[in-house]
């Protein structure tokens, strides 16, 4: 019998920690899958945030460096500057990327600078326990918002895909949302096309993926992935934002 | 070679070519293998301020890069004169650009050497040489270091674009230095 | 004529960084250091090396993290205010055990402050400054000379300590200018770098990080960290000693503050005051032992600093009662004279002050 799935060599052997039904278990293994399909481990390395995936290190059979939060996209700039033949990649959520690393995302982008960026959009803070956070969808409850996000106290969700699109640094920046098998086709093709860019010396890729949290979100991961598609999507529209 | 030590503060307004002055007299001294420290202090404004700089040139190794009572004062306006001329060391050497600024009147112990500065240079055709008419007039007085070796500093200390201006620079030179021979 | 040329302590800086072999800078403009990434700028790609301004000092003090982590040799400069900003970064490389140097062209403050000379980072530089146990080796040059020659040592540190040093200079340092020889009499040790996250090729891969959630593990971090700072300061300190010999009163100073106090020494000497410099070239590892012995010789202490009295408490801590410390300061930009300094001198030694040129012409 013919094996069709088996664990990538991007990974270690170590479990996912992750909450039943989230999405960084699907994000770490995409990213682990192209790793390998493009013969990249061994010249990879990630920079991984704080936030849900700060152990991320844990998981990736590549070289791995810790940022502070929201540094990423410095640390990463700094080990591609003087290793130009190697792949660089960060992995962020919404608090360490659009919200305390706002001004190192946007210049990394502005920039051009030869990296991928996988940006993971939950609209919350999972790790510190389901604050407000900078994508929070108007209206949406959170333990800092707890009856709901109100646009006069709190201002609006930041869309990082639109803002950066803006620039004329990044060669490409697409939202994805894998919540059906089409999405998440897309998905691993979106991630693997950042690494490529990179390969090809393109310069600056980002993929936006609308993530889940069953837990914050005190949903059943079912349930979840309608929330992404009902509510998400309409704030967060998944599309191919710049290409070039 | 003889024993020497010489502290002299050059003060002005950003633009009167202060720092430049400053910077040929260190200049000079390298050549004449004599130890320097130039050292600078500008006002905020980056045209328009108040720029004063301290220039020691020493046979010995020199300590203190700021001096609390300099032997020189060289003096382009009455602004920094009047904040600078008492702090000049007992019967030390006060020159004054005249077409600027009067002589004063509370440093009987001093020497004051009186330079109509921007007028010397309008007569030897650059106006903005009155800084060189002064360091002219300083070099001759006290021989920290020779006129020669401000003038052998000028390619070096000077930006390309000022280059053409040498030959007037140095006859300002040789113009202040006549005036108190 | 000699082989000296005329140069600015921050421009200096920057000839010492390309003798040192530094393979990276990451930098962002700030007063009194803006001739630092502007000469690297011009340098850096000359040798084939890395310059990029960054967007802010917090990205510049990231990028170095990720150079260093990458095991090559980057550095960073800024003044005061742009320092504080960096500090996050500082305590995560100290923490990951990297090599970096980190120059600070001391300014006038707090907040804002002036771009005027200051020392009033020292609790910053030598305490750490940013959150958690750790160090920043400090080394502070008091000439144009030294600020060349200090660069190829604070890498050659960063590299044998794994650790973060800091070249402490103020706006007096970092702008005088000065003749300097831009000799190559140092040896640039390599060092090997396994731990660096430079790609997993025919290795197991490395992981640079800080996070520990095992309090057992953590502490054996720190407990790590305390050693290695332990020999730093058994091996790594400092100083210059001047006419120290018979003094009864002994100036403590470092960087331009130290340059100004040895003019001092040569002034009360000639007045007939045993007096003599200690001048701190590692402000981390202090001196300690080196000022207890001093003290236990019955010396006298005065710390003279642009602040309003930071380095004077280490002096203390290390005179331990045994003998008089006292303190000279100037702050907010405002350079002490030798003149003012020597009436400190005086005063403690129980002379009548020195009279003013204007208090001197009115009697006469």
């Amino acid at each position: 019998m013919q094996k069709v799935y088996s664990r990538p060599k991007g990974l270690t052997d170590a479990e996912f920690a992750y909450c039943a039904g989230c999405f960084h278990s699907v994000a770490h293994r995409m990213i682990a899958e192209v790793m390998e399909e493009l013969d990249i481990i061994d010249r990879t390395i990630g920079v991984c945030p704080v936030g849900c995936a700060v152990f991320m290190y844990e998981y990736m059979a590549c070289d791995m460096i810790e940022a502070a939060h929201g540094r990423a996209p410095a640390v990463a700039t700094g080990v591609k500057r003087v290793l130009p033949d190697r792949i660089v990649f960060s992995y962020q959520g919404d608090g360490d990327l659009a919200s305390i690393g706002t001004a190192e995302i946007i210049h990394a982008a502005a920039r051009g600078e030869n990296i991928t960026v996988i940006f993971i959009n939950n609209t919350t803070y999972g790790m510190t326990g389901g604050q407000m956070a900078p994508t929070t969808l108007v209206g949406q409850k959170s333990t800092t918002c707890p009856s709901g996000r109100d646009p006069k106290q709190a201002g609006y969700p930041l869309r990082v895909c639109e803002l950066l699109a803006t620039l004329d640094g990044p060669s490409y920046i697409e939202r994805v949302a894998p919540t059906n098998p089409a999405g998440f086709n897309r998905t691993k093709k979106a991630i693997r096309k950042a690494f490529e860019n990179q390969l090809e010396g393109k310069g600056f890729s980002l993929v936006e993926i609308l993530s889940n949290c069953p837990t914050q979100w005190k949903m059943s991961p079912i349930e979840s992935l309608k929330w992404i598609d009902e509510h998400m999507t309409k704030t967060f529209p998944p599309g191919v934002f710049v290409d070039r | 070679m003889n024993e020497m030590h010489h502290e002299i503060i050059i003060a002005g307004m950003g633009g009167q070519g202060v720092m430049v002055i400053g910077q040929l007299l260190a200049h000079a001294a390298v050549l004449e293998d004599k130890n320097v420290v130039w050292f600078p202090a500008y006002g905020p404004e980056t045209r328009g301020g108040t720029a004063d700089c301290t220039v020691i040139i020493s046979t010995n190794e020199i300590g203190s890069p700021v001096s609390s009572a300099p032997d020189t004062l060289i003096a382009l306006n009455q602004l920094l004169l009047d904040k600078f001329a008492p702090t000049v060391k007992r019967e030390g050497l006060i020159l004054v650009n005249t077409s600027l600024a009067s002589p004063p009147k509370d440093r009987p112990d001093c020497k004051i050497v009186e330079v109509p500065a921007n007028d010397i240079a309008k007569e030897v055709g650059n106006p903005k040489a009155a800084n060189m008419v002064m360091l002219g007039a300083y070099v001759e007085l006290a021989k920290p270091v020779t006129l020669d070796s401000i003038k052998a500093s000028m390619t070096d200390v000077l930006p390309e674009r000022y280059h053409h201006l040498i030959p007037v620079n140095c006859l300002a030179l040789e113009r202040g230095a006549q005036l108190v021979s | 004529m000699t082989d000296k040329k005329l140069m600015k302590g921050n421009i200096a800086v920057c000839h010492g960084a390309i003798a040192a072999n530094c393979d990276a800078f990451f930098g962002y403009p700030i007063t009194p250091q803006n001739e630092i990434p502007e000469k690297m700028s011009e340098l850096m790609p000359q040798h084939g090396r890395v310059f990029l301004q960054a967007e802010s000092e917090v990205a510049a003090i990231n990028m170095v993290y990720g150079a260093a982590a990458a095991g090559k040799r980057a550095m960073t400069s800024s003044s005061s205010p742009g320092i504080s900003l960096k500090m996050e970064g500082l305590s995560y490389i100290a923490a990951c055990e990297l090599p970096c140097v980190v120059v600070n062209v001391q300014r006038g403050g707090p907040g804002l402050g002036n771009t005027l000379p200051g020392q009033a980072d020292y609790f910053q530089a030598v305490k750490g400054g940013g959150h958690g146990d750790y160090r920043l080796l400090t080394i502070a040059p008091w000439s144009v000379q030294e600020c060349y020659e200090f660069m190829p040592l604070a890498f050659d540190l960063a590299d044998r300590y794994r650790n973060p040093v800091m070249v402490l200079m103020d706006a007096i340092v970092g702008q005088m200018i000065e003749p300097v020889e831009l000799h190559a009499n140092f040896e640039i040790h390599e060092y090997p770098k396994p731990w660096a996250t430079n790609g997993a090729r025919g290795r197991a891969r490395n992981i640079i990080n800080s996070l520990w959630i095992d309090s057992a593990v953590m502490e054996d971090l720190n407990n790590r960290l305390q050693a290695k700072y332990e020999q730093a300061r058994r091996h790594e300190v400092r100083l210059w000693e001047y006419r120290t010999g018979d003094a009864e009163l002994i100036l403590v100073a470092y960087g331009s503050t130290a340059r100004i106090c040895r003019t001092v020494v040569d002034m009360a000497r000639e007045e007939g005051m045993p007096v003599g410099l200690l001048r701190l070239i590692s402000l981390f590892p202090f001196p300690e032992r080196e000022i207890n012995a001093l003290a236990k010789q019955g010396a006298r202490f005065l710390a003279v600093e642009m602040s309003a009295g930071q380095m004077v408490e280490d002096v203390r801590l290390a005179v331990n009662g045994l003998t008089d410390v006292g303190f000279y300061g100037r702050t907010g930009g405002s350079v002490p004279t030798p003149a003012e300094i020597l009436d400190r001198v005086r005063e403690t030694l129980h002379k009548p002050p020195v009279m003013s040129t204007q208090a001197r012409r009115e009697v006469s």
